[in-house]
């Protein structure tokens, strides 16, 4: 029963050992995960006949040629066979029995097996989905037609995915122009409690008062540039951050030439050693909790300027720190994914904040970032790409990156 | 010697004592806070390097960055533009001489807790000198107001019009530098007061003292546990090759009335 808040631990049993499912997967098979990291439903097609393809491979199912291309293809489908599978050898799907599989004919033209939902059977029409898996893999699965409620208690979904619902979230900084619009998602999304940091909680700030009187909500000192300071909310939270949602950044204007060293070094300490202290303060916490019952450690989230995957003269040394929070935050989720915590990249677009207030529309509104972290997190995702920008950018920087490093030559404004 | 074995004497028999002006370095104490535009100061941050582990078997020890102005720390005149021709104005040229002298204190408390915005005038300071005698040339001033006393976001005090602190006027910066002073020292997170940006000179604690070749204290604490006068203050920056300043451990030497 994952729609019932869990019980509290029992302290005499051991915190069961995070296991995965199978992990290896070809090099063209890797195409469905960057595909469900992302959220998007995609195959490979043949560029010379058209045919999709099913499993991934390396030439044409029905003309052999060589040029498969990942491309979205429609997710409807019909259920066409099912199974409940009930032992296995697996250690992983040992503790996870019975577990549904099945066959869908996709409209798109070929036969995939697929993870059913609960609600899913033979016959049904179904919309297909790829998400990763806890082992950070693209898997498919058939889901209802239409959304329901059902959708956020299904265990297979729950097993696979870093939904928020009964989870304990800590979100770094409350001061960051999003942390209230994302403390209030969290909660409208069923977490079960929202902690948030506090730096210099001796300089007064406006938006404090916001956060007195929500339920389930506390602000405690954190300051990211002080190890100390991590580590003592680490020793004080114990085992009970479930998803981290790094939301501390320190973003300026200004180049390289005229830029300012102070500041490159503040957004240096904040972006980069910041989640660097706080992945050594919770992360092996985190790491031993993935499988910790219904409220088990899922997510870790940065939030990183989308300009991040190439420069932007406007902002240079935010967005080089933010390059380098990238960098670190892709070597961390390697090391989370053997346990089975997920690591979300968000990429914004400039936000509509102070610092960025001279720059033209369109900008994120913060309240925008947030739901788009939240809508992250239920649908457990890899990299979300957040506002017209954020979602222009990566797109050419998946076609061309010494292209778009190029087109950037003249900022964003 | 007979004046230092004197001291010594003095001091392990408990009729001088020495007395702690110092805040702990500590990575939550505040700093000053400029305007978001301007640069800002830096705290006081350790990094562990080694604590008796792999990267160190049998020794502890940290790296340490800060501003030269975090915590209790000491203003040199090249700190500001007023002073950035002064002779010998930065840490590593002060004369050391100067780092060890007589003290007045001038207890502002009452007023301070009357007003955040506590200013201090030449009335106060002729008051002071009716009861105590005139402040003697070279004398470090500090202006005890209890504000060491506060606690978290009380401290800076900050509003939306800046913060708000007790701090003396310009008439009364002018009349202690006409008195000679050695430097001015505060409790407060600067020798100015908060809203001090308004006066005229903006700042005058920093233009005027800095501009006359002296010096500031600032975070201070303590400060009332000395005598109105004749304390001995012992307060010497770090040796910060161009330094404008330096975080400090400032001592005072009191007397015990004899009993």
């Amino acid at each position: 029963m994952t729609d019932t808040p869990p019980k509290r631990k029992d302290p005499r049993q051991r915190t069961p050992v995070p296991l995965l499912p199978p992990v290896q997967r070809s090099r063209a098979a890797l195409g469905l995960t960057l595909a469900a990291a992302e959220g998007r439903f995609a195959l490979q097609g043949c560029a010379e006949c058209g045919a999709v393809q099913y499993p991934p491979r390396d030439a044409c199912r029905a003309c052999l040629s060589t040029d498969l291309t990942w491309r979205e293809v429609p997710n409807g489908g019909r259920v066409v066979a099912q199974t409940r599978i009930h032992a296995s050898p697996d250690p992983y799907f040992r503790e996870h029995l019975p577990w549904r599989i099945g066959t869908v004919a996709l409209d798109a033209g070929v036969p995939v097996i697929a993870h059913l939902h609960a609600a899913v059977s033979r016959g049904d029409r179904v919309r297909m989905a790829l998400r990763l898996d806890r082992a950070g893999q693209g898997v498919l699965i058939a889901l209802p037609d239409i959304e329901g409620s059902a959708m956020t208690s299904d265990p297979t979904l729950r097993a696979m995915g870093t939904d928020p619902r009964h989870r304990r979230v800590l979100i770094t900084d409350a001061r960051a122009p999003e942390s209230l619009a994302l403390t209030k998602a969290l909660l409208a999304a069923g977490a079960a409690e929202v902690r948030l940091g506090e730096p210099e909680t001796w300089k007064a700030w406006d938006g404090r008062a916001a956060f007195d009187g929500l339920a389930a909500v506390s602000l405690h000192p954190l300051d990211v540039t002080d190890t100390g300071s991590v580590r003592d909310l680490a020793a004080g939270l114990g085992g009970k951050v479930d998803i981290l949602i790094n939301t501390a950044r320190h973003e300026r204007p200004g180049g390289v030439m005229t830029g300012d060293l102070t500041r490159a070094r503040d957004e240096i300490e904040v972006g980069y050693m910041g989640l660097m202290r706080l992945a050594q303060a919770f992360g092996p916490a985190m790491a031993a909790r993935a499988a910790d019952g219904v409220n088990s450690a899922a997510a870790w989230v940065n939030i990183l300027p989308v300009q991040a995957l190439a420069h932007d003269p406007g902002f240079a040394s935010t967005v080089a720190a933010g390059a380098a929070a990238r960098a670190l935050a892709l070597s961390l989720r390697a090391e989370l994914r053997g346990a089975g915590v997920r690591v979300m990249n968000a990429y914004t677009g400039p936000l509509d904040d102070d610092w960025h207030q001279p720059l033209p529309p369109p900008k994120v509104a913060p309240k925008a970032l947030a739901q788009a972290i939240v809508a992250g997190l239920c649908d457990g995702l890899e990299e979300v790409h957040v506002g017209d920008i954020a979602r222009d950018l990566a797109d050419r920087w998946r076609r061309d990156p010494r292209l778009l490093a190029r087109e950037m030559e003249g900022g964003l404004s | 010697m007979t004046v230092l074995s004197d001291l010594i004497t003095a001091m392990t028999r408990g009729s001088v004592r020495v007395i702690d002006l110092t805040h702990t370095l500590d990575p939550d104490f505040p700093v000053i806070v400029l305007p978001a535009d301007f640069g800002q100061c830096a705290r006081f941050r350790m990094e562990e390097v080694s604590a008796y582990d792999h990267r160190g078997p049998a020794w502890k020890w940290h790296n340490l960055s800060m501003s030269e102005h975090t915590g209790t720390h000491f203003d040199a005149p090249i700190h500001w533009v007023t002073g950035r021709d002064a002779p010998n104005g930065a840490t590593d040229s002060i004369d050391p001489g100067v780092f060890v002298g007589p003290v007045c204190v001038i207890d502002f408390s009452a007023e301070s807790a009357r007003s955040d915005d506590a200013t201090l005038e030449p009335a106060h300071i002729l008051a002071w000198e009716a009861e105590h005698g005139p402040i003697p040339a070279d004398c470090w001033v500090l202006l005890r107001t209890d504000w060491s006393h506060r606690q978290g976001a009380a401290y800076l005090n900050l509003r939306d019009d800046g913060a708000h602190s007790p701090g003396p006027s310009p008439e009364a910066v002018r009349l202690l530098l006409e008195r000679g002073i050695r430097g001015f020292g505060t409790e407060t997170v600067g020798t100015d007061a908060g809203q001090a940006q308004h006066f005229d000179p903006p700042y005058p604690a920093h233009a005027l003292i800095h501009g006359a070749g002296r010096y500031g204290l600032q975070c201070l604490r303590n400060l009332d546990h000395l005598p109105p006068t004749g304390a001995v203050l012992l307060a010497a920056p770090l040796k910060i090759k161009g330094g404008t300043g330096s975080p400090l451990r400032v001592l005072a030497l009191i007397e015990e009335p004899a009993p």
